[in-house]
């Protein structure tokens, strides 16, 4: 186990730079997750780690040794990839047996490993198969095999779960988030899905075009997101946003008129965006009135799209609530909402930075 | 009509109709081009072939059935023998060196190399000439007098002190025309096998180095595995092209000297076709058969389908 420290990290291909100074601390045993969006950065900085890609500018050290000129192998990293990268023509065995032939481990070290690492993971049963003959699920757990047989200070992982279906999407977050609770190996782990984020981390940085937006706990972020792209990003559905002014102690919106924050700096002039979370929302007869567009029923809850304020059609104001209660509003009705202040969010028109 | 009242029209189909909706007569009527082209082409020349293996059909008489007599003739002819031997001889060498170069070029071609593209078309040019006018070109190249090879070593390198005869001599011949038949067939080898190399994924070889891989051990491991499918199948058409060759050798040296360079294909065609002995020829072309069928069978066996590759594809 180790540490895996990025500090001032830049990647160029050509001219292109897609890094723009990157720094993270991954501490001992910790689980980080990198999220955002197709192209922000995020695979190619975790391929650095493994030493797919070299480092253009800064470095990174795992277990405080700098490993800019390491090659892979020397690392001590496993990596599971998106594909899962299995060799076709070898059983499971082989496929997870490969590293510790190449490193002539003996072959009783070698059984007892697979051994071991397919009893964590069930495959005791598939042993002899060969990838074709697996499902998707079995596919995942094999290459998670392959890494764990290395034992290896660091766990890199690289969208395992997008090939799989929604359901065993689920079931496979669980258990990728037990077997680190089981063998504590620090882990840096790539996704674009901000729910897989917030259910396995014990960190997430959140990359966007290059940048760190913001690097902390999930319900940090969630409770307090540095900007308005990780407040954008992290929640769904997503966070209502509208544009507006400090007028008079509260925000107001054309005809809207809302409770601000109270850490909310209370003379900011100029625009501002007011946030607020759809389940943050509540109904409240004494609340603004907002006309439903469209109702989802989903049981556990109703999201409601509605236009908030009067008939001034203004798309700012078009918000998504969440609510417990189940609402029987048809479109074109009215319904009456209010937002707690203390959970809502404030943001700089022009950097996107909170305020407060 | 407006359009809530419109339907479309349902006429009877007429006979014609109905017959082309009949399968078993769609099936019949859409394979017929294909046997009947395989038939006139393929199955009648084939069968007359074999036919005459068994006759003492000579150019403008009718011959009689005479049984195994041409095959057991055959069996005390010399030149026939060396055919054979020489048949081998030239596969066996031919193919091994088209597909050590063709890979080598193949795994070169698949790195991230200047010019890649360039080159890829530069490999095919020896395939798409024409192989009469290689082998033209080749005869140009050894001959005794006016080679460019023997004028390079002698007149400007001054390594050598006297011209080589390269067709003059059996061995030298039997080599000449090997190296002849490597040059146009590396590219066949190198492409496909390029290709084939391209099926295969990157993320395989970077789990490879991860795993601790050299890259000959991802060479041994993860590539030669991979590549063998489809290695088997260039393999067996390079090896029956080779065995079946007869443009190249018969324009370089037309099986001389005395008939040392003689593969079945060019014996076959020089007892036929200028010896006028049909049934011969006929003979020496059937007693290729065998083999043939052996070196399909071998690399469909030895070197196809795979376990692994079996099993369904859920990917």
């Amino acid at each position: 186990m180790a540490t895996v420290s990025i500090r001032t990290v830049r990647k160029a291909f050509g001219s292109t730079e897609v890094l723009h100074g990157v720094n993270v601390e991954v501490a001992d045993g910790e689980f980080v997750i990198l999220v955002g969006p197709s192209g922000c950065g995020k695979s190619t900085l975790l391929r650095m780690i493994a030493g797919l890609e070299n480092i253009s500018r800064g470095e990174i050290a795992i277990g405080g040794r700098v490993v800019n000129n390491v090659p892979p192998k020397e690392r001590d990293i496993a990596m599971v990839f998106q594909n899962y990268a299995l060799y076709p023509h070898m059983t499971v065995r082989d496929n997870m047996a490969f590293s510790l032939l190449l490193a002539k481990a003996p072959k009783n070290v070698i059984d007892e490993k697979v051994g071991r690492a397919a009893d964590i993971l069930g495959l005791a049963p598939y042993l002899e198969r060969f990838p074709r003959q697996l499902s998707g699920g079995q596919r995942q757990r094999v290459a998670m095999g392959r890494a764990i047989v290395r034992d290896p200070q660091v766990f890199l992982f690289d969208e395992p779960l997008s090939n799989l279906d929604a359901k065993l999407r689920v079931a496979m977050r669980a258990e990728i988030k037990d077997l680190h609770q089981r063998l504590k190996t620090t882990t840096v782990y790539v996704t674009h899905d901000q729910i897989e984020a917030m259910t396995m981390a014990d960190k997430i940085v959140v990359m966007n075009s290059g940048n760190v937006e913001q690097f902390g706990a999930p319900l940090e972020l969630y409770d307090r997101p540095a900007n308005l792209f990780v407040a954008g990003f992290i929640g769904s559905p997503a966070m209502n946003f509208i544009r507006g002014r400090i007028e008079g102690g509260a925000f107001r919106s054309g005809s809207v008129s809302l409770p601000l924050p109270a850490t909310a700096p209370a003379s900011h002039t100029g625009d501002v965006v007011y946030g607020i979370r759809p389940e943050h929302l509540r109904l409240d007869p004494n609340g603004v009135g907002a006309t439903v567009l469209v109702t989802e029923p989903t049981g556990s809850e109703t999201q409601v799209i509605m236009q908030l304020g009067d008939a001034v059609m203004h798309t700012e104001t078009r918000m998504i609530g969440a609510f417990r209660e189940r609402i029987s509003h048809r479109p074109g009705e009215t319904l009456h909402v209010a937002s707690d202040p203390t959970l809502a969010h404030l943001f700089d028109v022009t950097t996107g930075a909170r305020l407060s | 009509m407006d359009a809530s009242t419109w339907q479309p029209s349902r006429a009877q189909p007429n006979w014609l109709v109905r017959l082309f909706d009949y399968k078993p007569f769609l099936i019949f009527i859409c394979l017929l081009p294909a046997c009947g082209l395989l038939l006139a082409f393929l199955t009648y020349p084939l069968g007359l072939g074999i036919y005459l293996a068994f006759t003492d059909t000579e150019i403008g008489g009718n011959g009689e059935w005479v049984g195994l007599d041409n095959f057991i003739s055959l069996m005390d002819d010399r030149i026939f023998l060396t055919s054979v031997w020489n048949t081998l001889f030239y596969t066996f060498t031919a193919t091994v060196l088209k597909f050590g170069l063709g890979l080598w070029l193949a795994l070169l071609l698949n790195h991230q190399i200047p010019f890649k593209s360039f080159l890829r078309a530069i490999i095919l040019l020896p395939y798409i000439t024409p192989t009469v006018l290689s082998a033209i070109a080749f005869w140009w190249i050894y001959d005794p007098q006016f080679s460019i090879i023997s004028y390079v070593l002698v007149d400007r390198l001054h390594i050598l002190d006297h011209y080589i005869d390269f067709l003059g001599t059996p061995w030298a011949a039997r080599w000449s025309l090997i190296v002849a038949n490597v040059w146009r067939g590396i590219p066949f080898v190198a492409i496909t096998l390029l290709a084939g190399l391209q099926t295969i994924s990157p993320s395989l070889y970077e789990a490879a180095l991860l795993d601790g891989a050299s890259p000959w051990q991802s060479f041994r491991h993860i590539t030669s595995p991979l590549l063998m499918p489809i290695l088997a199948i260039v393999m067996t058409f390079s090896v029956l092209f080779t065995f079946t060759d007869f443009q190249l050798v018969y324009a370089i040296t037309r099986g001389g000297p005395i008939n040392s360079t003689h593969l079945m294909a060019t014996l076959a065609f020089q007892r036929g076709i200028p010896g006028a002995q049909l049934g011969e020829g006929a003979a020496i072309a059937v007693a290729m058969i065998p083999f043939l069928i052996f070196a399909t069978f071998f690399s469909y066996y030895a070197l196809g389908r795979r376990k692994w590759q079996q099993g369904s594809d859920n990917d």
